[in-house]
């Protein structure tokens, strides 16, 4: 390509004008070793070194490159370089907020008290106390896991049946007439609508319907249920799409009805996927805090009725507890709870999105062999 | 049990489109009848007419008379569902239901229509059905294993055990043996052999040594060109047909001259 | 055997075909009118605001003077955020469709859908408590350094709340969207139309050039456009990360505010018009996000026609 013809002896023709292969590890020693003394000079931390490292090596790599193998093949270099780069910065974030919730959450979560208690008479009195005197930190999250709980296995009683019911009729009965075609199209649209504009119009709903100001646990499963529904209709269509219709015909040639080949045949083949669909939705809204704000309010206490009063959840209680400390003067002891719940919260999403792989796998059609 | 079908002025449209033009055939009981043809003649959408099956094709429809023993299929206020449970069909690729066992894909006729039925009599039917098969012998130590770990032929035969299973008058084969090794393909030939002591037998097939071998009668389809509607062009006793055809075009098609 | 007639038949069977094909009809036709009643009900709980005299409105000077400088503030954050996340999740879709090991590839891919996985309050937690902190002195930087663009005028914020840092936040949110769907698309590429670069003695890079990027266009826009929507929408990262106030140029400052934090803050205890003011604020959220959308959905149909796939 762009090398000399003169041959090289003892290298193949094939490598010649090649950088050799250890090239890269000598760039990325140097730059280490650079890095780390111009840090020095400006004051030393682990994520600038990182971050001049990383230039010092793709400037490095990338010249050498170029002054060996010629423009092409550092214009790859470079180009590898940056993908690469931008990986590790998107896991730059995942680390920090994971870090961040283990490192400010253990403690409040090692609390006694803190799962099984709510903050049902909990006052700014005792967390100034806590500050002043060194008190234990009183309070806990059992009335928002209550209200998470409720609120998410409400939405999921309506939007299950709604969401399969609707994939059912898109894929078995829609054949493309003008309703499915619509259906779909509105099912993309609402995928899109904004968490807080669902809690706005369970709100707006409940407000025309039953009366100003009616904030209880139903209104949040509603509105929850509106960003699940599109969500467990898409992933059910797609598992739906994929159950072979040789089996449909089969069933159908032994005289079996229609609505029973598919609630006996074509949804136990897909079951596994719909399953697994189904828990990453409630993945998806049991984070939603926007739509709760709105919709439940904001409780202190137990509240086990999702049809009256207000009710607290997971992602509410973080955020009135970082926006609004019950101790405005001393708000450590409610950014702990916060930092507890959040990682409470963190660990449900993933022990659902677990889950979801787990079920897909358990419930996969068995193949004998 | 084993009726006869008689199909008078048969049309066939896909939408707008004539797929089959005017079939008239009589298909005696207790016998095999092989339909041939080359691709696209549609002789596969005809057998599927004779069930209703081509009504899960969307905007598919028929004109003319299917008669079974005399009673139109296409009568008014006749269910496609108890059609179809008195004409079976097995298709081109075996279709065990996945999610089931190899005992409840024999009775998935039963079961999914939720008919009651004894374990005794459950059992009775299962061993009945698969010996019917010829599969017995092969599956009788794993019943409770999933049908997919079989096979490819013994899924097919699976698939003609939940086929008589419901006990039906006429069994249609769609291609059976296309997908299967000639092992397999003999097993299920001589399996149609037996069948037909019992039961009316249709069979599309692509294989003219297949037809020779197993019908008593044979319907040859053709088509005039792309875009025309296929045609039955000449039907009657398998020997006649392959030895001493009427038409040109039968003879040109057995001979291996096209198709 | 019996010879049933063919016109008898289990009439509860056909029945229950009736029953099931209008329940699954129904469902379908609730999703409609669940749209159609979003639509209608924030058209009705607004209208009071929309129509309300200018004074009784937050500010004094109407509905549009309320709304505007708040829907800048919306496009501001959303955009920073496309900024920063559009070349990152190109990279990491790319990196892992086409660079990194293979059998390391969909464990990476899972690990960029944790990344989705996280609530959203907790990003906001997480921006609040700990970027915020982190990011002020680089903001001291570019108001010393770059302050003669207005975007980075001085002061900057002491406690590192600003627009900016939201907008870095909502990236953080919408990378892993605009990263899952491109990957998707980059997944899709002919394998023949690399192969035929490959064999022209093209670079990996090259070949992406030629092959991948040319293919996975709209696929990568409409990713984007979908981003886009997202982070308009999102709630929490500005309200917790957000020290909100009146519309300013400098990114660096506090000040601004977007929808959906503005009704997520007020919402709660707003009361009599204010409570239709938010309301409206939503329905304007609502129409501006439908419209991304709608777009990216166009780009995404026309797409399909063109590439062939079914």
């Amino acid at each position: 390509m762009t090398a000399t013809l003169t041959p090289v002896k003892k290298r193949s023709a094939l490598t010649k004008g090649q950088l050799p292969k250890w090239a890269p590890y000598l760039v990325l020693g140097i730059a280490l070793v650079l890095g780390a003394a111009i840090l020095a000079l400006i004051g030393f931390n682990a994520l600038g070194w990182g971050l001049v490292s990383a230039i010092i090596f793709a400037i490095g790599l990338v010249g050498w490159s170029g002054a060996v193998e010629g423009s092409r093949r550092a214009k790859d270099k470079l180009a590898t370089c940056l993908v690469v780069g931008a990986f590790l910065i998107a896991l730059l974030p995942l680390f920090s907020v994971i870090w961040t919730v283990l490192v400010n959450g253990l403690p409040g979560l090692m609390d006694p008290g803190f799962l099984t208690t709510s903050m049902n008479g909990v006052t700014g009195a005792f967390d100034n106390k806590t500050v002043e005197e060194g008190a234990p930190v009183v309070g806990g999250i059992f009335h928002a896991l209550i209200g998470t709980l409720l609120i998410t296995v409400l939405a999921t009683i309506i939007s299950v049946p709604v969401g399969l019911l609707t994939a059912v009729y898109l894929v078995e009965y829609g054949n493309d007439r003008p309703l499915a075609r619509a259906i779909t199209f509105f099912v993309d649209v609402m995928t899109g609508i904004p968490s807080i504009v669902a809690g706005l119009f369970a709100a707006a709903f409940f407000f025309a319907v039953v009366g100003p100001g009616t904030k209880t646990g139903a209104v949040a499963a509603v509105a929850l249920s509106v960003l699940m529904i599109p969500v467990v209709v898409r992933s059910s269509e797609e598992m739906l799409k994929i159950v072979p219709n040789e089996l449909r015909e089969a069933a159908y040639a032994l005289g079996v009805r229609k609505w029973r080949t598919i609630l006996k045949v074509v949804i136990p083949t897909a079951i596994s996927g719909i399953a697994s669909g189904v828990t990453l939705a409630i993945a998806r809204v049991i984070g939603e805090t926007a739509p709760i704000l709105v919709t439940a309010g904001f409780a202190t206490s137990i509240n086990y009725n999702v049809f009256s009063g207000w009710m607290a959840s997971l992602p509410t209680f973080i955020y009135t507890q970082i926006l609004n400390p019950t101790s405005p003067s001393n708000p450590d002891p409610s950014s702990q709870r916060a930092w507890g719940a959040a990682l409470v919260l963190i660990i449900l999403v993933m022990v659902l999105n677990l889950g979801a792989r787990l079920i897909a796998r358990m419930f996969a059609p068995k193949t004998g062999r | 049990m084993s009726k006869r079908i008689d199909v008078k002025d048969l049309n066939v449209y896909y939408g707008k489109f004539l797929a089959v033009e005017d079939v008239n055939i009589n298909i005696e009981a207790k016998s095999v009848t092989a339909f041939i043809g080359p691709s696209g003649c549609g002789k596969s959408t005809f057998l599927r007419t004779l069930n209703r099956m081509h009504e899960v094709i969307p905007g598919a429809r028929v004109e003319g008379e299917v008669l079974l023993d005399g009673d139109n299929l296409y009568g008014p206020g006749v269910d496609p569902v108890t059609v179809r449970s008195q004409i079976g069909m097995v298709f081109q690729r075996p279709n065990p239901f996945p999610t089931m066992s190899i005992r409840d894909n024999v009775l998935a006729g039963v079961k999914l229509n939720n008919q009651k039925m004894s374990k005794g009599e459950a059992d009775v039917l299962v061993e009945r059905s698969l010996q019917g098969a010829n599969l017995w012998n092969e599956v009788k130590d794993r019943l409770a294993k999933p049908g997919s770990g079989l096979s490819g032929g013994q899924q097919q035969r699976l698939c003609i055990a939940r086929a008589i299973a419901v006990e039906p008058q006429v069994i249609l084969m769609d291609e059976p043996c296309s997908a299967l090794d000639p092992i397999s393909t003999l097993a299920i030939e001589d399996l149609i052999n037996e069948l037909k002591d019992q039961y009316t037998v249709v069979i599309v097939t692509h294989n003219m040594q297949q037809a020779a071998r197993v019908s008593n009668k044979t319907a040859f389809f053709n088509i005039a060109g792309t875009g025309k509607p296929g045609r039955l062009i000449e039907y009657g006793d398998t020997h006649t047909m392959f030895s001493n055809p009427t038409q040109k075009a039968t003879e040109d098609y057995v001979s291996g001259r096209f198709g | 055997m019996t010879t049933t007639s063919l016109t008898t038949s289990r009439g509860a069977g056909r029945a229950g075909d009736k029953v099931f094909s209008a329940a699954t009809l129904a469902a379908g036709c609730l999703i409609l009118a669940v749209l159609f009643g979003v639509a209608l009900f924030l058209l009705i709980q607004a209208f009071p605001a929309l129509v309300a005299s200018p004074d009784e409105i937050q500010g004094g000077k109407g509905f549009f003077s309320y709304i505007w400088p708040i829907v800048i503030g919306t496009l501001i954050a959303a955009v920073i955020a496309l900024v920063i996340a559009t070349p990152v999740a190109i990279g990491v879709a790319l990196f892992i469709s086409h660079f990194a090991p293979r059998k390391l590839a969909s464990g990476l891919g899972y690990v960029i859908d944790l990344l989705a996985a996280i609530p959203s309050v907790v990003y906001g937690a997480w921006g609040a408590a700990f970027l915020a902190k982190e990011i002020s002195p680089a903001y001291n930087w570019l108001a010393n350094n770059m302050g003669w663009l207005p975007i980075f005028q001085g002061p900057a914020s002491a406690t590192g709340k600003t627009i900016l840092t939201a907008g870095i936040v909502l990236s953080v949110m919408i990378l892993p969207i605009i990263t899952s769907l491109s990957r998707e698309i980059f997944l899709q590429t002919p394998k023949l139309h690399e192969e035929a670069a490959l064999a022209l003695g093209a670079t990996r890079w090259e070949m992406i050039r030629m092959a991948v990027l040319p293919f996975g266009r709209p696929g990568v826009i409409s990713a984007v456009m979908l981003g886009l929507g997202r982070a308009l929408g999102e709630t929490m990262a500005v309200a917790l990360v957000l020290s909100s106030g009146a519309l300013t140029a400098s990114l660096i400052q506090s000040g601004n505010q977007t929808i959906a934090a503005e009704i997520a803050l007020n919402f709660p205890e707003a009361s009599g018009l204010k409570v239709n003011t938010l309301i409206a604020a939503g329905l304007v959220l609502f129409v501006i996000t439908l419209g991304v959308n709608m777009i990216a959905r166009w780009i995404i149909s026309r797409h399909k026609e063109f590439s062939g796939a079914n």
